[in-house]
C-alpha cells in the first residue's frame, strides 16, 4: 500500500512526535508514505479568515502534485489540514467560478477527485485494522484511555465524511484493536478552543479544562488526540489550568499513533513521548 | 441584546448582499431557531450569541454587526453548521464580516484576533510553511503582549518544540499564490 504524504507545518515542528509515530506505525502496518515534495502550508485558520480564494488555493496547489507522483489519494494527519483540505477540495467541486479562479491561481489544473484520507480511517478500516492485533508486543490492557476527536475530523459530516461526527468510534476501535481500553465518555468531539490559543488564551484554557475534568471524570489514564493544535491546548495549558483552578491536571496527553506504536514494542524514546510538556511516564507504569 | 425599536432602511439589506459576494452564503435563510447559539462552545464570552448576529446581518445592521465581538471570537468548530437545520454556514458567514471590515478599514473588537491572523499570513508569505518562533515574534510586536505566554512557551523551547531556524521550502510559490489572489480579488 502506498500513499503520498502532507505532514503540514505543525508535524514538522510542534507536532514532531506525531510525524515520527506515524511513519514508525506505518512501517510496521506495510504502509508507505511518500511526502510531497516542497508541500506549502494549507492556510488554516488564517486562510478562511482572509480570503476564499486563498482558503481554497493552498491546499489545491498541495493536491496537484499527486499525478506527478502516479498517486492519487493523500494521508493527512493533522485534523487543521484535514478539514482545510476537504473544505477546498468541497468549494471547488460545487463553485464552478471559484474553480476557474483557483486554477489561474495555482497556474496549474485543479486536482478535486484526489482521496483525502485521516490515518484514522484507514487504521480502522480493512485491510489494515485486522493486521494491528497481530503486531501488538506489550499488554496495555491495564491502560484506560479517553479518545478526543475534537472538531474539525468530524466536522461537518458532509464534507470530511468522517465516522459519527457526535459520537465517532474509529480512534476507540483501532486503540482496542492494539489492545488498549477505551472509556465512554461525553467530550469527544467538544471544542478545545483550537486558534484562539494565541489570541484569547483564556478561553482555550476554560475549554481544555473541561475536557480534561470530563475524561478524568471518566476514569482516564491519558488522552488520546489526532491533531497537534488540539494536543497543544490540552497539554501545554496544563500549567496555565492550575493558575486558573487551582489543580493541576497532570493528564497524560498523547497522540493516538504513539500508543499504538508503544503497542507495537517500541520505545518511548523512538516515539519522542519525552516531548510533552506535561509528563506521560505514568502511562509505562501501565503496561505489562 | 437588550430590545429596541430599529428603524430598517433600503441600503441597510445591502450588508447580507456583500456577505454572498465574498463568501457563497446566504444568510437570509437563517429562521432564528437559536440551535447554532445553544451548541456553541464559546457563546459564553460573546456579546451576541451566534443567531443575534447571524439576524443583525439580515437586517442589514451594519453597526450592530461590526461592533460585535461575536465573529472575532467564533472558532470555527463548526458546531452550529453542522446543527443548522437551515444549512447556514454560519462561521463561514462570519469570515465574510472579517473580511469586509477588514476591506472598508474597520476596528476590530478584538485586535488581538486580527493580529494573530496577519502575523500568521505575513509568516507564511516569507516562509511558505509555518515557521513558529519567528510568528511569536510577530504576533508580539503586534499584540504588545510581550509576557502573556512566556512560562509556557520557555517550556515549549526547552522541549525542543520549535524548529530555530526557518525553512523556505515552497516559499517562492507561496508568495506567488498570494501575489495572485490579490491581484483576481481587486479584478
Ligand atoms: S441554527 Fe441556523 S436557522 Fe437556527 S438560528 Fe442558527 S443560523 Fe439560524
Ligand atoms: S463555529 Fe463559531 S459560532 Fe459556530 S459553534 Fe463554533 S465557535 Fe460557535
Amino acid at each position: 500500500m502506498k500513499y503520498a504524504y502532507y505532514p503540514g507545518c505543525s508535524l514538522h515542528s510542534t507536532g514532531k512526535e506525531f510525524d515520527v509515530s506515524i511513519r514508525a506505525v506505518c512501517d510496521k502496518l506495510g504502509v508507505e508514505l511518500v511526502e510531497i515534495e516542497n508541500w506549502v502550508c494549507c492556510g488554516a485558520t488564517m486562510g478562511h479568515n482572509l480570503s476564499r480564494l486563498l482558503a481554497a488555493s493552498l491546499p489545491m496547489t498541495n493536491l496537484a502534485r499527486l499525478p506527478e507522483m502516479g498517486l492519487d489519494e493523500v494521508i493527512v494527519p493533522c485534523a487543521e489540514c484535514f478539514s482545510r483540505f476537504k473544505a477546498a477540495q468541497h468549494s471547488v467541486k460545487t463553485d464552478k467560478k471559484l474553480r476557474r479562479d483557483v486554477v489561474e491561481v495555482i497556474h496549474k489544473d485543479c486536482n478535486e477527485d484526489v482521496g483525502i484520507i485521516h490515518p484514522v480511517t484507514i487504521f480502522a478500516e480493512e485491510p489494515l485494522a485486522s493486521r494491528i492485533p497481530g503486531l501488538v508486543k506489550r499488554d496495555l490492557s491495564g491502560l484506560k484511555v479517553a479518545c478526543y476527536y475534537g472538531c474539525l475530523l468530524t466536522r461537518p459530516p458532509k464534507i470530511t465524511g468522517f465516522d459519527v461526527d457526535g459520537y465517532p468510534e474509529s480512534m476507540d476501535r483501532v486503540l482496542r484493536a492494539a489492545g488498549i481500553t477505551t472509556l465512554e465518555w461525553s467530550r469527544k468531539t467538544v471544542c478545545c478552543g483550537g486558534s484562539l490559543a494565541l489570541s484569547k488564551p483564556d478561553i482555550v484554557v476554560n475549554l481544555s479544562h473541561k475536557i480534561i475534568e470530563d475524561a478524568k471524570s471518566a476514569g482516564a489514564d491519558a488522552i488520546a488526540v489526532a491533531c497537534p493544535m488540539c494536543h497543544a491546548n490540552l497539554d501545554a495549558r496544563q500549567d496555565d489550568m492550575e493558575k486558573t483552578f487551582g489543580v493541576h491536571p497532570r493528564m497524560p496527553i498523547v497522540y493516538f499513533t504513539q500508543l499504538m506504536g508503544y503497542s507495537f514494542g517500541l520505545s518511548p524514546e523512538e516515539l519522542l513521548f519525552d516531548r510533552h510538556l506535561t509528563e506521560v511516564d505514568s502511562i509505562f507504569g501501565l503496561a505489562r | 441584546m437588550t430590545e429596541e425599536i430599529i428603524t430598517l432602511k433600503e441600503k441597510s439589506f445591502k450588508l447580507g448582499e456583500a456577505v454572498a459576494a465574498v463568501s457563497d452564503i446566504d444568510v437570509s435563510f437563517c429562521y432564528q431557531c437559536g440551535k447554532c447559539s445553544t451548541g456553541c462552545p464559546v457563546a459564553y464570552a460573546m456579546d451576541l450569541t451566534p443567531t443575534q448576529l447571524i439576524h443583525a446581518m439580515q437586517l442589514g445592521l451594519h453597526d450592530v454587526v461590526y461592533k460585535s465581538n461575536t465573529m472575532w471570537l467564533c472558532v470555527s468548530c463548526l458546531t452550529c453548521s453542522t446543527r443548522c437545520p437551515q444549512d447556514v454556514d454560519i462561521p463561514g458567514a462570519f469570515d465574510a464580516v472579517k473580511i469586509l471590515m477588514e476591506r472598508n478599514k474597520e476596528t476590530p473588537r478584538e485586535p488581538d484576533v486580527l493580529a494573530v491572523t496577519k502575523s500568521f499570513a505575513q509568516n507564511l508569505r516569507w516562509f511558505g510553511r509555518m515557521y513558529e518562533l519567528g510568528m511569536v515574534g510577530v504576533i508580539k510586536l503586534r499584540t504588545r503582549k510581550f509576557t502573556q505566554d512566556l512560562g509556557m512557551g520557555m517550556k515549549m523551547l526547552k522541549k525542543n518544540k520549535f524548529n530555530l531556524l526557518p525553512g523556505f521550502e515552497g516559499a517562492w510559490e507561496t508568495r506567488k499564490i498570494f501575489r495572485r489572489v490579490k491581484k483576481q480579488e481587486k479584478a
